[in-house]
């Protein structure tokens, strides 16, 4: 494997090893095994005591040729691979998936099932930003929310698993439609989960965490991405609108029916910092959950009954030729996936754009100059999955 | 040595046969041995008990049970988790200084241990009642320092090395208000033995220290406790073991008997400064009024002493962690400051009155 060798960095940085009273450079391996890289991720940093001097992503470990693999598979079984990219929130890659292939045979869902897809998908929204919460409390040394946020995520994969079995990985939305029906009663309980949670998030999750002090002295002003960086970068999904970017694939590129719903875009302001600093990401996601819980309540009131898939996609999925990129605004940012059909059972080549893997890009620019602390909070605050990342 | 010779321990020790007939040098070497015995089994077993009451703490905090499991309510949760400790091989990694490495454990312990043998648990009993009885906690406390770093230097890992720099760090900063603010208790009772501190704050619970001079020994408690909250590595101080900066600070290499001496030291810190805070700010073992006299003295401390250690836990499952510049900031340009005003605020006082 490839060291950094402290020579080249003192070259990097204009000095030369036996310069003045420098002090060694430590070089740290944050990874593979490490409590906060949120899975398999190596972190080479070269630090000067606990200030970070540079800080590069390995990645690699998680590696399961996803784009290759699907090669050799038909259109249908691609759906539980797209299930593991992005292991927190399967129903955005499902979905994501099922709408590419969509557009590339030109159909019409059916209106009930387009509603369960949105329905699922914001449910996973929020199942996976109380993830990016609970682990974000968890770096910063507090304990007690992330179990709040899994009690609460809890109740979100049992409607999953009443509804289609899976409760990690579910194979739920399929070319044409989704798999499974919503059960009886679905629509009540759903209600009354969205009302206690907004409730929870306004009396629990900010007092005990967003509006912390030591929470904030801990992530305002840290590992601020400015506008032109986060566009420079890729960036998409809260670690872009953490910069003031307005942006939001659901609104600016509508896909499905999100056009029917009301729902605002959030943005960071730099409240309590600068703009694009670990907080606003992070508090981006706390009102994007709250967001996601007036979309679900819109699209329960609207559902209507009827088939959840369409007819015209038979046993043996029949793609025309040619060539599609479709997006969709998953937790994390804007998952695409570009697919060329020869007319075969599967795709000829699949290559997907990860939202997870042009986030964590950026984190070797800004991580610089902060301490060891820090970086922990600026990975977090991206809220990374490896899954994602190396697919 | 008139003093020491009229121990508990040593009256104790004096009920056994034979014991009466031995030099006076030997009388002390076998009672401290058996203060020692005495002083660890006391601490083993509170251990164990904290651990539990910091686990159903922190699952009524979290909103779920803690252990039910092992035992009614799972009050053998931890026994059984000390036994596994016990079974676990004995194993160092390679290339470790294994002199430094077996040691630093028993010299953290010891420190830990060797702080108790001044507490008055009650009138008349302390192991030792030395007439420097406080500044002895305060100088022992400190020997953890150098053991801390030897943990973390033999470790040959660069996390441990972290933790033991900032570990060490952290108590030397924050001796320093800790220090100051037991100043000012001093300076209200001018006498420097526990017993002594303890007895003078008798008679009702506003005679007690914290409501002396008010309100600048009530801030000198305020700053006692966030100090000793840093000293023991607790929440939001406990940056040494941050789990998740530092996989877990100065004990990342160890494992079974070895940690589980760490883990001791550190639940027997947390029950030091419990006591300590009991002792010199909230009157020891002095009930709050004087009719709940018929409660046994040593029942008052410890009762105070748990309330203090509640505290500790419950800032604990609440608050994130600082930074390493936080928490330098939050010792010496808040709390060093304050302790300092607070000593002039309780020296005019006392000349005033």
């Amino acid at each position: 494997m490839p060291e950094i060798k402290t020579e080249d960095v003192y070259i990097e940085l204009g000095r030369h090893p036996k310069a003045g009273f420098a002090a060694e450079d430590l070089i740290l391996q944050m990874g593979p095994q490490h409590p906060s890289t949120h899975g398999v991720l190596r972190l080479e940093c070269v630090t000067d005591g606990e200030i970070i001097k540079k800080a590069v992503p390995k990645i690699g470990y998680l590696h399961r040729c996803f784009d290759k693999h699907a090669e050799n598979e038909n259109w249908q079984q691609v759906i539980p691979y797209t299930d593991r990219i992005d292991y927190l929130a399967s129903m955005n890659q499902n979905f994501s998936y099922a709408i590419t292939v969509e557009k590339l045979m030109d159909i019409e869902i059916p209106e009930r099932a387009e509603y369960i897809r949105v329905i699922v998908s914001e449910l996973q929204r929020i199942a996976s930003h109380l993830i990016a919460f609970g682990t974000y409390g968890l770096d910063m040394g507090a304990f007690t929310p992330f179990l709040y946020a899994f009690r609460d995520r809890e109740t979100i994969l049992d409607f999953f698993e009443k509804i289609c079995g899976g409760r990690l990985l579910y194979n739920y939305i399929w070319i044409g439609g989704v798999s499974h029906d919503l059960y009886d009663g679905f629509k009540e309980e759903c209600m009354k989960f969205l009302d206690y949670f907004e409730e929870k998030i306004h009396n629990e999750y900010n007092p005990l965490l967003s509006f912390n002090k030591i929470f904030i002295e801990r992530t305002a002003n840290v590992g601020i991405i400015t506008p032109e960086q986060a566009i420079d970068y890729g960036l998409t999904g809260p670690c872009l609108r953490g910069s003031g970017i307005d942006w939001d694939l659901r609104r600016d590129d509508p896909y499905s029916i999100y056009d029917r719903f009301d729902f605002e875009v959030i943005v960071g302001k730099g409240e309590k910092g600068t703009v694009g600093d670990s907080w606003d990401r992070y508090m981006v996601r706390i009102w994007e959950m709250v967001e996601s819980i007036r979309i679900i309540r819109q699209a329960l009131q609207q559902i209507p009954e009827g088939d959840i898939i369409s007819e015209k996609v038979g046993k043996v999925v029949k793609v025309p030729k040619g060539e599609v990129y479709g997006r969709t605004e998953t937790p994390r940012g804007e998952l695409g996936f570009y697919l060329i059909s020869e007319g075969g059972k599967g795709p000829a080549r699949l290559k997907s754009r990860s939202p997870c893997f042009s986030n964590l890009c950026v984190i070797e620019e800004m991580s610089q100059g902060y301490m060891l602390a820090d970086l922990v909070a600026i990975l977090a605050s991206i809220d990374i999955v490896l899954g994602c990342i190396d697919r | 040595m008139t003093e020491t010779l009229t121990n508990p321990v040593l009256t104790l020790l004096r009920l056994i046969p034979g014991v009466e007939t031995l030099s006076d040098g030997m009388q002390v070497l076998l009672s401290g041995f058996l203060a020692g015995v005495i002083l660890f089994a006391f601490i083993a077993v509170f251990a164990l008990y904290a651990v539990y009451l910091e686990r159903k703490v922190a699952g009524h905090v979290q909103d779920r049970l803690g252990p039910m499991e092992v035992g009614w309510h799972g009050l053998l949760q931890t026994i059984a988790d000390a036994i596994k400790l016990l079974n676990k091989e004995d194993f160092a990694p390679k290339d470790v200084d294994t002199k430094l490495f077996t040691l630093a454990p028993f010299l953290v312990f010891m420190t830990a241990l060797s702080v108790f043998v001044v507490f008055p648990y009650d009138s008349q009993v302390s192991i030792a009642n030395l007439n420097i009885g406080i500044f002895y906690v305060i100088a022992i406390s400190s020997i953890a320092v150098p053991a801390v770093i030897m943990a973390g230097w033999s470790s040959n890992n660069k996390w441990s090395l972290f933790g033991a720099m900032r570990s060490a760090a952290q108590i030397v900063s924050y001796e320093i208000p800790v220090g100051l603010s037991i100043i000012c208790v001093i300076m209200v009772v001018g006498h420097m033995g526990m017993q002594e501190i303890v007895e003078f704050q008798g008679g009702g619970f506003w005679k007690w220290v914290i409501f002396r001079s008010f309100p600048f020994n009530f801030i000198a408690f305020f700053i006692f406790f966030l100090g000793s909250l840093a000293e023991v590595n607790r929440t939001p101080f406990d940056l040494p073991e941050a789990e998740s900066e530092l996989v877990a600070g100065f004990m990342t290499e160890y494992s079974g008997m070895r940690w589980a001496f760490f883990f001791l030291a550190e639940y027997g810190n947390m029950l030091a400064v419990g006591l300590v805070g009991a002792a010199l700010f909230l009157g020891g073992w002095q009930p709050p009024f004087e009719f709940l006299s018929f409660v046994p003295g040593w029942l008052w401390f410890i009762l105070k002493a748990l309330v203090l250690i509640f505290v500790q836990i419950w800032l604990r499952w609440t608050l994130p962690r600082l930074r390493v510049d936080q928490l330098m900031y939050v010792c010496w340009k808040v709390l060093v400051p304050f302790a300092f005003v607070c000593i002039i605020g309780v020296g005019l006082w006392e000349v005033l009155t």
